[in-house]
């Protein structure tokens, strides 16, 4: 004990890494520890996964956008040789959403259907293909509804033609905000400058190669479900299944095999995920559904369309004044995501930007499309988007360069924002000149020939979020480290891996503070019952809030191995230092080192099993009001991307050169992981720029649920990206980095749509800039080809 | 419909596989051969997770009908490695090394059209990369860290 206070007080000298940072594990770029699975076919994803007397799961999906539910008569498809069960939006009466307090998504359409592709019937069957043949013997009876496609038409038609699409939400209006900081109005007539202009964000989605999937194994015995998803917020889902299965939690074991991405369309529960398990409780044997790929596109989830209106004061130097942003957002059937991404386009309208005055109006307004939620950038993309594009006006108009007007308004280290955001470490300056200086943006702007042109953006993303969804006070993530002289250390926590290498880049911060390597490092995470709790994969939150809880975790247990450590070395507790399997004098080069193994079996020797736990939670602030606690962040990732452009002439095809990017991610855990992150962001942002937009029917149908209509990013089309990372060190974050995952899909978007300014002179303000628009333009001005 | 028993020369071994003539390749592969390796994003061969090698051609297996491979070798990116070892094929350690994988899906897919790719053109221009690899969709990676893979790959001395 007395040992344990010593070294408590030596404990702040220990943290002398986040002022040396000679770190010798953090910082590698090692390949992902579960690559060698992924390169030889060997690991197994949800759908890979096969049980003993496994049967197989369809969803009967609607193919009208807005109908009533007269009848199912299911009684065909349970006369087929290999039907097991059939159920329908009866079996489940109980809601369920991410967001519980306005949860009113169904698992099966119980009396109206409110987009098309919503499930309202699952068939359980011996085969996938007997499944499928009893799907077509269900009938459904629909009343057809007016249908609304278009968000704009959405309060109109319930105001005057009475089409509600739910009951209980008058105009259609699932949620509407109002924040106000600053007398805006005022300080908007006064300014020098005002730039006033209307945005459209596209709905764009994931599109992860991975379909849903979903594995029940009901215990008809014990009563207890275990059941393997495609899932990124395990713990929301287990509340979930408990909540609409009405199932104790703990009988509910979920596990989530590794994921094939998810880029946030895997936080939410999926149909899937209720009907295995209801199908698996009802009959006794394990249950998969996979969905097809128009299923997954019909499921969603993804990025919320936009209708931007902009007004932005600035003083004649280029300083924003005021900030003034309507936002009509369209949010498709059901709630999903919906309040969250409401709010968080108003947090994040003006940041990486100082605005002196800002003010908000915002509705979610319902309609008979495909349900938007959480999308990589989650609320920032559509504002970024919008804004950095009137960067670029407001600098034309006050004669100073893009670059300039930025570097004028750029937030810095320390900056409380006007709805009280704090902003605790910022780069964004260094990321701004490091982008305009290595592509020679200064002197390539306004300089190409006509069809060539160069553009900028800023951006930058949350590292998490100190006001979650979670109905509880407990902490937000926990990480758990078990040291012992057979296992080394086997590190458990709620960490989930989608495939941006989480699972890695946790074993890295470990072995940092415990002086171990970290591909010895056993991680277990991703399963409610045997690995921590922890929220989630989204809002960018893993590395610093995971990273925190195994920090602290590691930390706790070298509190018990250094006093050891110290009583062999002959030295003082405060001295000693660990890495590389060696604890050392941090002061004394020449003081005889010490083994880790020897270290720990000494330990555990004396006084039994070594396992330390951390935590964390993100502090909050106060006097955070209008709901401007949504949004708020440890701390914030920037980045700048510097876009070049060549427009086809003759085709209005816009070929995207290069992207220069620089990013302040703090201390880069895993550098070779960033530059993946960075040119995977880069990727989606240039497929939401030029290529990506789901398309409806007037009757409310998905034009485009397959790869071949919905186009993505592809090898011909990725363009060179030069990446670089500037130096930088977020003393609040452990280790000091930051998130790198959703901060660099902001610029890319606005700083292709600046370069094709620069080139042809169209001022392009509606995603996606398709070659249509772009011909459309040429031939306007008579320049096309 | 009513199964069959075929014999599919799949990674150098004979196997009898229960089929139906209407069975898709990636379903025979993933279900009653247990090679789950070769992965289905789309089932419409649009993303090419699904891609194998048969007589030295990259092809999709999800358009693929199993009965027609019969007499034919088939190759997955289980039987790439070395066959007495085990260990990885030269292309697997570098699309592992240059950080070519994220969450692994397109994976299998992308490493046997590269695979392919080096067969037949053993020093590929970065061209003739984006080029074989233009049917393989990846979301993760934004595919450049895919083509240092595979150049390094080509400049090691190759996939054989």
């Amino acid at each position: 004990m007395a040992m344990n206070k010593l070294w408590e007080v030596s404990n702040k000298y220990n943290d002398y890494k986040d002022y040396t940072r000679e770190y010798t594990e953090v910082g590698r770029s090692i390949p992902r520890l579960d690559g060698p699975m992924k390169v030889t076919g060997k690991l197994q994803y949800t759908d890979d996964l096969t049980l003993p007397r496994m049967v197989y799961a369809k969803l009967l999906r609607s193919p009208h956008a807005h109908a009533i539910i007269k009848n199912i008569d299911f009684s065909r498809a349970l006369e087929l040789d290999g039907v097991l069960d059939v159920l329908t939006g009866k079996d489940f009466p109980i809601d369920y959403g991410i967001i519980a307090h306005s949860a009113n998504e169904q698992v099966l359409a119980r009396d109206k259907v409110r987009m098309w592709g919503e499930p309202v019937a699952a068939v359980c069957a011996l085969t996938e293909e007997i499944a499928e043949k009893a799907l077509e013997l269900i009938d459904v009876e629909y009343e057809l509804l007016p249908v609304i496609v278009d968000g704009r038409d959405a309060e109109r038609m319930a105001n005057e033609e009475g089409v509600l699409i739910h009951e209980d939400k008058p105009g259609n209006i699932a949620h509407q905000g109002k924040q106000q900081y600053g007398d805006v109005d005022a300080i908007l007539a006064e300014s020098d400058l005002v730039v006033e202009k209307e945005f459209y964000s596209s709905q764009y989605t994931h599109a992860f190669l991975e379909p849903q999937s979903a594995l029940a194994d009901y215990d008809v015995h014990k009563n207890k479900l275990h059941l393997y998803a495609t899932c990124q917020v395990p713990h929301y889902t287990h509340q979930q299944l408990a909540k609409v299965l009405q199932m104790p939690m703990k009988d509910i074991r979920i596990t989530v095999p590794l994921l094939g991405g998810g880029f946030g369309g895997k936080g939410v529960a999926s149909t899937a995920d209720f009907v295995t398990s209801k199908f698996s409780s009802r009959i006794g044997r394990p249950v998969k559904c996979t969905y097809e790929r128009a299923e997954v596109f019909a499921t969603h989830q993804g990025r919320h369309p936009c209708y931007m209106k902009f007004r932005i004061g600035f003083t004649k130097e280029g300083k924003i004044t005021a900030v003034d942003f309507d936002n009509l957002m369209v949010g498709g059937a059901y709630m999903s995501w919906g309040v969250v991404v409401l709010f968080y386009t108003a947090a994040m309208s003006h940041i990486p930007y100082v605005a002196p005055a800002a003010k908000f109006a915002g509705r979610r307004v319902y309609t008979n499309t495909n349900t938007c939620g959480a999308h990589r950038g989650l609320g920032g993309s559509q504002p970024r988007f919008a804004m950095e594009i009137m960067m670029d006006m407001a600098a034309e108009q006050l004669g100073i360069s893009p670059l300039q007007i930025r570097l004028l308004n750029a937030v810095e280290s320390g900056h409380t924002c006007r709805n009280m955001m704090y902003i605790p470490h910022s780069e964004f300056k260094k990321t701004l000149q490091t982008a305009a200086d290595n592509s020679d943006y200064e002197n390539k702007r306004g300089k190409l020939p006509f069809g060539k042109g160069i553009g900028i953006s800023g951006g930058y993303y949350i590292s998490g979020t100190s006001y979650t969804l979670y109905l509880s006070y407990k902490p937000h993530t926990v990480a758990t480290v078990k040291i012992e002289g057979e296992n080394n250390v086997v590190l458990f926590c709620g960490a989930t891996d989608i495939g941006q290498g989480a699972d890695t880049v946790m074993a890295q911060m470990a072995a940092e503070t415990l002086g171990v390597r970290s591909e010895d490092v056993k991680v277990v995470s991703r399963d409610t019952e045997i690995s921590t709790f922890d929220l989630g994969t989204f809002a960018s939150r893993v590395t610093y809030a995971t990273g925190w809880a195994i920090r602290r975790a590691c930390e706790a247990a070298n509190q018990l191995l250094f006093p050891v450590a110290a009583a062999i070395m002959g030295c003082r507790g405060q001295e000693v230092g660990v890495k590389d399997y060696q604890f050392y004098s941090i002061y004394e080069k020449k003081r005889k080192n010490v083994d880790w193994h020897e270290v720990v079996e000494q330990y555990i020797s004396s006084n039994g099993p070594l396992t330390t736990s951390g935590q964390f939670t993100p502090p909050r602030r106060k006097g955070i009001q209008q709901g401007g606690n949504i949004g708020h962040s440890p701390t914030m990732g920037f980045t700048t991307q510097v876009a070049e452009v060549e427009v086809d002439l003759y085709t209005g095809l816009v070929h995207v050169v290069k992207i220069t990017e620089a990013g302040d991610l703090g201390q880069p855990i895993n550098p070779m992981s960033v530059e993946g992150q960075v040119h995977g962001s880069i990727q989606m942002g240039l497929g939401n720029a030029l290529l990506e937009e789901m398309r409806y029917a007037d009757d409310g149908r998905l034009l485009n649920p397959s790869f071949h209509d919905y186009k993505v990013c592809g090898t011909m089309d990725m363009p060179e990206v030069e990446a670089t990372i500037v130096e930088s060190y977020d003393p609040s974050a452990p280790y000091g980095g930051k998130e790198s995952g959703e901060g660099p899909i902001q610029p890319t978007p606005p700083a292709i749509f600046n370069a094709v300014y620069d080139a042809i002179g169209f001022r392009c303000t509606e995603q996606p800039l398709t070659q249509e628009k772009v011909l459309n333009y040429l031939k306007s001005i008579g320049k096309n080809l | 419909m009513k199964k069959q028993l075929i014999t599919l020369n799949i990674n150098g071994e004979d196997m009898d596989l229960r089929i139906a003539p209407t069975d898709l390749l990636v379903d025979v592969l993933r279900k009653e051969a247990g090679l789950t390796g070769t992965k289905k994003g789309c089932g419409q061969g649009d993303c090419g997770a699904c891609t194998v090698i048969i007589d030295g051609k990259a092809v999709l297996s999800c358009l693929t009908l199993a009965i027609a491979c019969q007499g034919k070798k088939i190759t997955t990116v289980e039987g790439i490695a070395d066959h007495k070892t085990g260990e990885m094929n030269p292309i697997q350690k570098a699309f592992l090394n240059h950080g070519a994988v994220q969450c692994g899906f397109c994976t299998p897919g992308m490493i046997m059209s590269s695979y392919n790719l080096l067969t037949r053109n053993p020093q590929p221009t970065r061209t003739e990369i984006r080029r074989a690899l233009s049917g393989n969709l990846c979301r993760c990676t934004g595919y450049l860290l895919i083509f240092e893979a595979v150049e390094a790959c080509a400049a090691e001395g190759g996939v054989l």
